[in-house]
């Protein structure tokens, strides 16, 4: 496939055009690892995945999360944890890891014919 | 899979509007073109926090220093959704930052002017973050699941940014000769930068745009300079003043308001490295970052530290 990509937005600025500097910059030692940040937004309702973050610990992870997400009282509890941690499905194989639901429609309530009376059941 | 398939399945997401999310196949330039502009726009919220930084001390009261300090976090925290968005497409946060530093990233360069007065605050909030604004609205919608959920939470801060800004003009407009003065130069002065951040005309691109086929983008530079310059004819006359181009006047046939020919040469000028301020911007950046290394570091050594206890314990 070939792409051509000429035009220029706001933030979108080609290399080529950049101009560039002699400046070198030093390879950093001390990387901090990323953390993926949960917010429970209001009392009762669940964590949700916000976004992530750079901590050198969880303390500091939690820290920064406050700072970051919830400036505007966004949340009143707040779950870290390192992104290495996190196992996650592949969507190339959503297919087979999903198909033993699709032909189950019975799980659902309205496989069930009911008689007009009850049928708000 | 085979890459057809998977190509045929990223077209089909694409045009029934369906996200594209980070473990998702994607072609390489998309990719590329994502990773691109969504480091670019992390930059400019970073570096857009030195020309505001600037003032925090010398705001005219506490209240003032106060909102002007809560705007620059913002920016911070906005650069920082931005970062970490970019990061899914499997660039590291160091490499972003270092090739800001070295020059081959680039920001918007709007940054690159100066703020000499006052004013600039009110002026930078209203024209430049109200261009913001439009281009980020738009990206809300951009095809891109990561970055269309750092926009959806830019967007919700940044109009407080655009309001602050039009009532620091609008204060100055009600004010003395002097601020009123000093209102006007600083709208005469970011009026056409602001007008260049939308990007070149779309005469200059050529037919196949793929940004906009990838729903990346949505609307064209032109659509929507177009759309700031009709929004900002009616606000100013609220402030009594005048944007400084005298070939500003209604179509009624396009039923939009024309105006003046933008001056591209300053704009690849200052792209390129010679606006008034681009030197001290990165110098400022540099700074910042090279003088942060030992705090990274004893930050990561305290950490191992502390880890080692707990083992042991």
């Amino acid at each position: 496939m070939k792409f051509s990509i000429r035009k220029f937005y706001y933030g979108d600025i080609p290399d080529e055009k950049s101009g560039g500097t002699d400046y070198r910059a030093k390879e950093d030692a001390a990387t901090w690892p990323l953390w993926e940040v949960f917010i429970r937004s209001k009392q009762g309702l669940d964590h949700k995945h916000v976004g992530s973050l750079h901590a050198a610990d969880a303390k500091m992870a939690i820290e920064n999360a406050r700072d970051v997400y919830t400036r505007r009282m966004e949340g009143v509890s707040i779950w870290v944890v390192e992104s290495k941690y996190i196992t996650a499905t592949n969507p190339e194989e959503a297919g087979e890891l999903y198909e033993p639901a699709v032909d189950k429609i019975y799980r659902h309530p309205m496989f069930y014919k009911l008689p007009d009376e009850v049928n708000h059941m | 899979m085979a890459a057809a398939a998977q190509e045929k399945i990223f077209t089909t997401k694409i045009e029934t509007e369906e996200k594209i999310e980070p473990k998702d196949w994607m072609p390489d330039a998309y990719r590329k073109t994502n990773l691109r502009q969504i480091s670019q726009h992390a930059h400019s919220e970073i570096v857009g926090m030195l020309p505001e930084g600037n003032w925090i001390t010398r705001a005219p009261s506490l209240k003032r220093k106060a909102i002007l300090l809560a705007k620059v976090q913002d920016e911070a925290g906005h650069g920082l959704y931005l970062y970490s968005a970019a990061e899914t497409l499997g660039m590291s946060r160091d490499e972003m930052i270092n090739s800001l530093h070295e020059g081959k990233a680039k920001y918007s360069s709007i940054f690159n002017y100066p703020t000499l007065t006052w004013a600039d605050m009110g002026a930078i909030g209203w024209l430049v973050d109200g261009a913001a604004i439009l281009n980020q609205v738009m990206l809300c919608r951009t095809s891109y699941g990561p970055y269309a959920r750092a926009m959806v939470r830019i967007c919700k801060e940044e109009s407080f940014h655009q309001r602050q800004g039009f009532e620091i003009l609008w204060v100055l407009s009600n004010g003395n000769a002097e601020q009123k003065a000093m209102c006007q130069d600083a709208i005469n002065r970011w009026w056409w930068p602001s007008l260049m951040m939308f990007g070149p005309t779309d005469s200059e691109s050529t037919n196949s745009d793929q940004s906009m086929k990838w729903k990346i983008k949505r609307k064209s530079n032109d659509e929507l300079r177009q759309q700031f310059v009709d929004m900002c004819v009616e606000q100013v006359k609220v402030l009594g003043m005048q944007l400084p181009d005298e070939k500003i006047k209604w179509n009624e046939k396009r039923k939009h308001y024309d105006f003046g020919e933008i001056d591209w040469n300053e704009f690849w000028n200052v792209v390129k490295g010679n606006g008034p301020c681009n030197k001290e911007r990165l110098a400022a950046r540099r700074k910042a970052h090279e003088e942060g290394q030992w705090v990274r570091e004893a930050a990561m050594a305290f950490a191992a530290k502390r880890n080692t206890k707990k083992t042991a314990a």
